[in-house]
């Protein structure tokens, strides 16, 4: 007999309230509670206070996985190009890559957005401070934002910063002549890769500045967290990949 | 149904519907240039006579409706969206907005794609493949000035799009499983998506670089892609030492993988259907799964293949063809492991079982002429001639497709509470079945003898090529004929969504979740596929029935 229609006993669900039932700290219960205490094997959306957390650090994890792959592209366009030549009238094979002087600045910059990874751990840490989060979860004010607030703001300055400098080091490159349009192919490549940087960092500070303004907005302790921790991982990859694009200009030119 | 949904289930048939709109453009497309491949003087309604730069830009339009818009959105994020949420047990999407500004996305870019038939000079001519110099030089040919920005544009938002959408099916397998649906109780579907989303993820972000860089040396001077000296119209247009190898490279990093998301898909859906519709388990399930995993893996180290005769290095051709011929081990895996389900099943020949039977047929089929491809010395001869057209049909768009009508026949109760009419179906099955060998198969012929792709018409010594003449014809009326087909199938849903019998729960008998009854939310304890044949007759434990207590 097909068994599609027979009905079945289905399994008791524990009945907590899912995610708001208990605080957001990274604590799994251990022992004593027998098979319910697995969240894994909960129902999803309650499985355990940290679960949407979870889902948006792997939406992010993911989303700039896809992200690297850009990078990896141009990068590897960068070094195709520069293996490019023709062979001259004289059978002479030659290339028109001329490899471009760093502006100094450049270096000020990197500095700079080392640093604001740190402001920016130190503002993602503030939220995950357990006593604070434990207050803030019970409705006893906001210490955890109040603390986050000033990493996050000093993080949004440093990035604006960073920007800016990243423009001064674009102007003086064109007051030396080079400008994205100019025959050599080595400037496409700097104006290209610092731009589509830039781009992905502007964007981080407005997610920065929208973060601020969530801190805010957001009721739920676990949706605050959320958006810091996404901004922040956000972040730090951007800053990891300036290094590697930064080593790539300076020392593969 | 709200416009701006967020509902999975409501996007897959939205994303179906895009397909459907993309593929009747797409074919209309084919049948023009069938039609002025035999009649080169005919004048057509809405056409008139078809110029040799016509021509080009419909094989260029025909490509990339059907690669992008058809066969990457229907079978993967399509198909995903209408069931895989409750295939894994879940409630929804992971970002079910995030899902919805994908979908929306995708149709902004279909708009811009056909805006660029509406542009002053028309389509681009430079193929789906888009190569440099042609596509770089706004002067290179008509259509190559604004309608190849408007390809560019779509096909960056596609990418972005993709992006989003991968995004979204990865966290959502990952993260949204029901209690107790472990990796090795997925259906094969989802092992397909996974694999497709992480090969999404990884080459549409790469695409979208290589068509900034495309746009960037179209629009601001720069030189990635042009090289030095080039000569368009008598003007000198190359400024720099850039490389159109670099663009092969970087598109065919893509498009390779591309192929395996379009058909990967119908790969998972044909081993369900045949479990199903033959009663049997799906022997080696961990095997068949791995080897999707491989198919993909091994997709994106074989690009060079595309690129035997641009002038790479001879070397690479060789490793390219060893890691190409590699990917005949885990397809042929998996073959077997179908034709295992199938020897000794009980076979029940509805029509998505006859569909994934023609998806075998035609993956077998095609996937025979791979490994002669895939050697630079026979590829030499038979790069672009209709041999290439005639085996990417048969394995991709073809395979593609029975796959896309198998799921669409399969699943057409979870989209309206109806049945699709059966013998319509078999009707529209046979005759599609035929025409399609009738239409593709010839050309491996045509090809042999050979007969270039992307030519308007083959001029000059026209005697070489009288003797393919009968054999060109045939073509023509077989693709006539298989696009005629395809009315049974539109009437088919149309008049089954409104009048069609209406459909019992569970109506295929399967195992899978999107099957379960609404209050089934029983944590999953059982495998994908247990369907056993007893004495006399067959039995089945869905996944949403619980193990019986063995202990």
């Amino acid at each position: 007999m097909p068994a599609t229609f027979t009905r079945h006993p289905v399994e008791i669900e524990r009945k907590d309230t899912g995610i708001g039932g208990k605080p957001p700290l990274d604590r799994r219960p251990t022992g004593g509670g027998g098979d319910g205490d697995n969240w894994e094997n909960r129902p999803s959306g309650r499985r355990g206070p940290r679960e949407l957390l979870t889902r948006y650090r792997l939406g992010v994890l993911f989303a700039l996985a896809g992200d690297l792959m850009f990078f990896v592209a141009l990068v590897s366009a960068f070094f195709v190009r520069q293996s490019a030549g023709h062979f001259d009238a004289r059978e002479n094979y030659v290339s028109d890559w001329h490899p471009l002087a760093m502006p100094p600045i450049l270096w000020i910059n990197t500095a700079i957005l080392i640093l604001s990874s740190l402001t920016m751990e130190m503002a993602r840490r503030q939220l995950f401070h357990e006593i604070d989060v434990m207050d803030e979860w019970l409705g006893l004010g906001r210490p955890a934002v109040k603390r986050a607030t000033p990493w996050l703001v000093a993080t949004f300055v440093l990035g604006s910063v960073f920007l800016a400098g990243q423009w001064i080091a674009w102007e003086q490159l064109v007051q030396q002549g080079f400008r994205y349009n100019s025959p050599d192919p080595s400037s496409h490549f700097f104006y290209l890769i610092t731009g589509t940087h830039g781009i992905h960092l502007l964007l981080g500070v407005i997610a920065l500045a929208a973060a601020f303004g969530a801190l805010f907005v957001l009721r739920r302790i676990e949706l605050r967290q959320i958006v810091v921790d996404c901004t922040a991982w956000y972040w730090h990859t951007m800053g990891l990949f300036w290094i590697f694009l930064f080593a790539l200009l300076v020392c593969f030119q | 149904m709200r416009v701006f949904t967020t509902n999975h289930r409501a996007l897959g048939i939205l994303y179906l519907l895009l397909a459907l709109a993309a593929v009747i453009a797409g074919t209309l497309l084919s049948l023009v240039m069938r039609v002025h491949r035999v009649w080169p003087d005919l004048a057509l309604p809405f056409f008139g006579t078809i110029k040799p730069e016509d021509y080009l830009a419909l094989v260029t339009m025909h490509g990339t409706l059907m690669i992008f818009f058809v066969l990457t959105t229907a079978p993967q994020i399509g198909f995903a969206n209408l069931v895989l949420p409750e295939q894994i047990g879940a409630r929804s999407m992971a970002f079910p907005r995030l899902n919805a500004a994908a979908f929306w996305l995708t149709a902004l870019a279909l708009l811009v794609l056909l805006a660029a038939f509406f542009v002053p000079q028309g389509a681009p001519i430079s193929g789906w493949t888009s190569y440099p110099p042609l596509s770089a030089v706004a002067a290179a040919g008509p259509g190559e000035g604004a309608g190849m920005d408007l390809w560019l544009m779509s096909i960056g938002i596609f990418c972005l799009a993709s992006w989003l959408g991968a995004v979204n099916m990865l966290v959502t397998i990952l993260s949204e499983r029901r209690a107790g649906m472990t990796w090795s109780r997925l259906p094969m579907t989802v092992w397909a998506w996974l694999v497709t989303s992480i090969l999404t993820l990884l080459v549409f972000s790469e695409l979208l670089a290589a068509i900034i860089l495309l746009f960037s040396d179209r629009h601001f001077g720069s030189s990635f892609f042009v090289p030095q000296g080039d000569l368009v119209n008598g003007h000198i247009v190359g400024h720099g030492d850039g490389s159109p190898l670099l663009w092969l490279h970087l598109f065919w990093f893509f498009g390779h993988p591309e192929v395996y998301i379009a058909v990967l898909p119908g790969m998972g859906l044909a081993t369900s259907l045949f479990a199903n519709f033959a009663r049997r388990r799906v022997p080696g399930y961990r095997l068949m799964a791995a080897m999707l995993l491989v198919i993909g893996l091994l997709g994106l180290v074989v690009w060079g293949h595309h690129m035997f005769v641009s002038g790479m290095n001879p070397y690479a051709g060789t490793a390219f063809a060893l890691t190409t011929m590699a990917i005949a081990i885990p397809s042929t895996v998996e073959v077997l492991g179908w034709l295992t389900i199938l020897w000794g099943g009980r076979l029940r020949l509805t029509t998505p079982m006859l569909f994934a039977l023609g998806f075998l047929s035609f993956f077998i089929a095609g996937g025979l002429t791979g490994p002669i491809l895939a050697q630079p010395v026979l590829d030499a001869y038979l790069h672009n001639t209709f041999f290439v057209v005639a085996h990417f049909h048969l394995v991709m768009a073809m395979a593609g497709v029975f796959s896309v009508f198998a799921g669409v026949y399969y699943w057409f109760p979870l989209m309206t509470r109806r049945m699709m009419n059966e013998t319509l179906g078999k009707l529209h099955f046979w005759i599609t079945l035929i025409a399609a060998y009738g239409t593709f198969f010839p050309m491996h012929f045509s090809g042999l003898a050979g007969e270039p792709r992307h030519y308007e018409r083959l001029a000059g010594p026209i005697t070489s090529f009288s003797a393919i003449a009968a054999n060109e014809r045939g073509i023509t009326f077989s693709a006539l004929l298989l696009a005629s087909a395809q009315l049974i199938f539109l009437w088919n849903v149309f008049a089954s969504a409104r009048r069609g019998r209406v459909a019992e729960a569970n109506p295929w008998e399967a195992t899978t979740l999107e099957w379960a009854p609404e209050m089934a939310r029983a944590r999953v304890e059982r495998g994908p596929y247990e369907y056993e044949i007893l004495a006399n007759e067959t039995n089945f434990h869905p996944q949403w029935e619980l193990a019986s207590k063995q202990e």
